[in-house]
């Protein structure tokens, strides 16, 4: 009985013991409010940068641990995003791929007028060729990526997957869903999956 | 008075070496790169640095960012604006012309705006309500763009954080509305957006990452927050200026493919609470020195 009674205290105190030490709770409506009045002098066609989409939104709000429903819905959301070339050709020129993996052009506020066309900044966050040293380690290296998967054409379809948006693939996985998001084109994302997956590619050598 | 002069004249006397130093920084960078591994040149360039910042603490003068120091300084005395006044009536959260100290608790609450304020922020309001700054002329291109010096409001804020230093980071959070401010900037750090989707968490969530070969502070731990917070504003070697902890921000959103943010609004002031709340306790060594 005093067993009951004490786990029956608990319960009582527990609902104003979190509440003291909580802090004020931040919704997204609160944040968009923020970002709205941080964000004043941004011009008209920029205003879309401002505002999330579901995606976003939910990703931001479990920090990127959805649950698994959640989770599903993402998925689901982006696979439906993903747009194939019309011939169903997946592979490009890896050498134009090199170039965009070593690009970080593109969708800063100083790249308007573009000077050139968008990159991918894959070394940002990928080590891919041997020979290239500085490579960042924010996302898993793809050193001789193709080579190690025999270059099979599903893993062609999963890299295209990849790259045209990962979150078809994982939910709010880190990396950005660059054809969904309209940063690179179907031809270069095929650019680039030729250079994870031609086994003429400097990554497979 | 005596005094003053004399820390005048070293000052002088010592500007005449700070600009070899950035050869100490990059020098050993470019020896290395080509014919060895990553990891060699990130130590190269580590070194490098490290190099540098002892020299910095053997010779604090040696920072280039003293001249920013001192003309934040002199900026804070003079009479100045269309009222031709000094900031020596700012009160930055200690009482009116308090300097000493008053970094160490920023962000804080201001009742008479009514509102959270960092450095920049406060420095802004007062140049607006004391001096009779214009405030839309004083946030229009408040940055400096690479290798053009600090504009008037980095400098003033460089000499207030410098005027903390040694001590710790030590925000109040009393007032409710420092407490929203925390609970935002952590909300916001977290907040993915842009068309890269990117956080302040994507790059700086996690132990030992690096862009390149750029090493990333994962900010959302005190242990690694403490090591960084306090050394902004910090002399940027690549950009050859003084950044303030706000411009850094402005810099990250660049980065993320944001539009430019505006200075001392409701994001970079909350996202600054948040930083500072996790560094809390770490040492303010301000100005630093970044790469």
């Amino acid at each position: 009985m005093p067993a009951f009674f004490l786990v029956a205290l608990i319960i009582a105190l527990l609902p104003a013991a979190s509440a003291s030490a909580q802090s004020p709770v931040i919704d997204s409506a609160r944040m968009q409010t923020a970002v709205k009045q941080s964000w004043t002098q941004a011009p008209p066609e920029w205003q879309t940068r401002l505002t999330q989409d579901e995606t976003m939104a939910a990703c931001s709000q479990y920090r990127n641990n959805p649950p698994r429903v959640v989770a599903q819905t993402i998925v689901a959301r982006e696979k439906a995003s993903i747009k194939y070339p019309a011939d169903g050709k997946l592979i490009g020129d890896w050498k134009k791929g090199q170039k965009l993996a070593q690009s970080g052009y593109g969708g800063r506020f100083t790249d308007y007028p573009p000077r050139t066309e968008n990159g991918g900044n894959c070394y940002a966050c990928h080590q891919l060729s041997g020979g290239e040293l500085s490579f960042g380690t924010l996302g898993p290296s793809l050193l001789e990526y193709g080579k190690s998967r025999k270059f099979s054409e599903a893993d062609v379809k999963a890299v295209y997957d990849r790259i045209y948006n990962p979150q078809a693939v994982v939910a709010c996985a880190s990396m950005p869903r660059l054809g969904a998001n309209g940063h690179l084109s179907i031809e270069q994302i095929k650019d680039l999956v030729a250079y994870v997956m031609s086994s003429d590619s400097p990554v497979n050598k | 008075m005596p005094q003053q002069q004399e820390e005048g004249r070293v000052r002088r006397v010592r500007r005449a070496t700070l600009w070899l130093l950035p050869w100490v920084v990059t020098g050993g960078l470019e020896i290395t790169l080509a014919p060895s591994l990553a990891q060699d040149a990130i130590d190269a360039s580590e070194k490098g640095i490290q190099r540098y910042r002892q020299m910095l603490k053997a010779d604090p003068w040696s920072n280039p960012a003293m001249l920013d120091v001192d003309r934040g300084e002199a900026l804070w005395k003079t009479p100045r604006g269309p009222k031709a006044v000094s900031l020596d009536g700012c009160d930055l959260g200690k009482g009116p012309g308090v300097v000493k100290g008053a970094f160490a608790e920023l962000p804080r609450y201001f009742t008479d705006a009514d509102r959270v304020m960092d450095a920049e922020a406060r420095i802004v309001w007062c140049m607006e309500k004391l001096q009779g700054f214009e405030r839309a002329a004083l946030l229009k291109n408040p940055y400096p763009g690479g290798g053009r010096a600090t504009k008037d409001i980095g400098a003033l804020a460089t000499y207030v954080a410098y005027e903390s230093n040694g001590q710790k980071l030590m925000p109040t959070l009393d007032h409710p509305k420092e407490k929203e401010a925390l609970a935002l900037g952590e909300a916001l750090f977290f907040r993915r957006g842009g068309p890269m989707d990117f956080a302040c968490a994507t790059c700086h969530a996690d132990q030992g990452k690096r862009i390149r070969l750029q090493g990333l502070p994962p900010l959302s731990k005190p242990v690694e927050a403490r090591k960084v917070v306090g050394e902004w504003p910090a002399y940027r070697v690549s950009s050859n200026h003084v950044m303030t902890m706000e411009h850094r921000i402005y810099d990250c959103f660049w980065q993320m493919r944001m539009p430019e943010v505006d200075l001392g609004s409701e994001v970079p002031v909350a996202l600054t609470m948040y930083l500072v709340k996790t560094a809390e306790g770490g040492e303010i060594n301000a100005p630093g020195l970044k790469r």
